[in-house]
């Protein structure tokens, strides 16, 4: 159940910088490099084909293109209903898992970015971790050792996340200081 | 606003301390029953929150109500008393008289309000077996471990079977064991006689046991569970 996969949505983290304005592609690597990419940027095909696909269900638009040659020389635009999409990703808790904190970090980022509240996205992060460590304790109390270790192992982790949460909240403030232009 | 079938419930606290607002609007309420946690940063005001709902500090703001009655309006007399025969206590530290055994500590409560002595210590003695410490029952506190020392505290305040127990960072000064082991035999406890359980701890290993949690930040409190 608990399981450590490392996902990351590029698509949703395009769109949510697209939100500020129309970008170019080269553009939006740049920005993702820069605010999300730090041990990890994206490469030029990743940022195309999510832009197709984002482009194909409407999320995006082109608004307008450079005279010259290669995909790069698009320039996007959100649409509303990419708009509506990164709301809902925003406002979904993700399933507690450990190793969550890139998704998050990601999250937090675009919702200040984006003059979103990020404590509540935070508060409902945390409300979802708890429920699920309220499930792991109720399944401890009823089960035998084995459970007991195999659902605390999960809960240490959970507790980890948690008090990342805890901390991010209380560092909104400097974190928006530190990300927001001016 | 009273939710429907709350025992206890809290509008609009407000407290200041001198220059510190300890407490800046903050709601509140719990069913018979129901264990809620209380979370927060150190210094939020979980424990002035605590204080208030259990009528041992007066809200400046604010309304209480418990079963009914409101607090704010009791006197310091009619106060003490709803504590002494509705409520239970259990704090982080130092809630045992030390001069007496640890089952004198927990028949305490039943003697203050006029049980003779050999049933108060029977009635002691079987919450003492519920919380598995009845064999330190000749001990006085300072000769049991802290883990025992806390399990005879919360026996001593559940023996009146309060309909709501107090507990602020139970757990504080135990390990992760004993902690864990604290609260399973608590929340068992409370659950049999349907106490209510007001939860403050900022583990949330902790907080696991409870139904329901509220975070308080700043002096205001945010129910988790509409988030979810
Ligand atoms: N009796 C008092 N006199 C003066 N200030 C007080 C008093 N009680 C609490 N305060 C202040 O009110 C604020 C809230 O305190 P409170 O004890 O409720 O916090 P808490 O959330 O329980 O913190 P902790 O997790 O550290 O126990 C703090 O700034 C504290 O210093
Ligand atoms: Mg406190």
């Amino acid at each position: 159940m608990v399981c450590i996969v490392l996902r990351m949505s590029i698509g949703h983290t395009l769109l949510g910088l697209l939100e500020s304005g129309p970008r170019h592609g080269y553009d939006l690597k740049r920005a993702f490099d820069e605010k999300f990419g730090h041990d990890k940027p994206l490469h030029y095909g990743q940022v195309y084909s999510t832009m197709s696909r984002l482009l194909k269900n409407g999320l995006v638009e082109v608004d307008g293109i450079e005279a010259g040659e290669g995909p790069e020389r698009k320039r996007y635009a959100i649409t509303e209903a990419g708009i509506t999409d990164v709301q809902r990703w925003l406002a979904t808790p993700e399933k507690p898992e450990p190793y969550l904190q890139s998704t998050l970090y990601t999250k937090v980022v675009l919702a200040l970015l984006t003059h979103r509240d990020a404590a509540d996205i935070l508060d409902t992060q945390r409300a979802e971790h708890l429920r699920l460590m309220r499930i792991l304790t109720d399944r401890k109390r009823r089960g035998d050792l084995a459970d007991q270790l195999i659902c605390d192992h999960a809960l240490f982790h959970l507790e980890a996340d948690l008090r990342w949460l805890e901390l991010t909240s209380a560092r909104l403030g400097k974190l928006a200081k530190e990300v927001l232009p001016g | 606003m009273t939710p429907a079938g709350s025992l206890l419930t809290a509008d609009g606290l407000r407290k200041v301390y001198g220059p510190t607002t300890a407490l800046d609007g903050a709601d509140f309420s719990i069913h018979p029953g129901e264990i809620v946690a209380v979370m927060g940063p150190s210094g939020s005001g979980k424990s002035t929150l605590l204080h208030c709902l259990a009528g041992i500090v007066r809200p400046d703001a604010g309304e209480i109500t418990y079963n009914g009655q409101r607090l704010t309006d009791m006197n310091d007399t009619a106060l003490s008393a709803l504590r002494r025969s509705e409520f239970g206590f259990v704090f982080q530290f130092g809630q045992l008289v030390p001069e007496l055994t640890c089952v004198e500590n927990v028949a305490l409560p039943l003697r203050l309000n006029g049980a003779k002595r050999k049933d108060a210590e029977r009635t002691a003695l079987t919450w003492m077996e519920r919380l598995e410490v009845d064999d330190v029952r000749d001990k006085r506190p300072g000769q049991a471990s802290g883990g025992q020392g806390q399990r005879v505290a919360v026996a001593r305040a559940l023996v009146t079977s309060p309909r709501v127990l107090f507990a602020d960072e139970p757990t504080g000064a135990l390990d992760s064991l004993n902690g864990e082991r604290v609260m399973e035999l608590l929340t068992d406890a409370a659950r049999s006689t349907n106490a209510a359980v007001v939860l403050v701890t900022h583990e949330t290993r902790v907080a696991a046991y409870s139904d329901r949690e509220i975070v308080v930040r700043d002096g205001k409190s945010r129910d988790m569970e509409r988030l979810v």
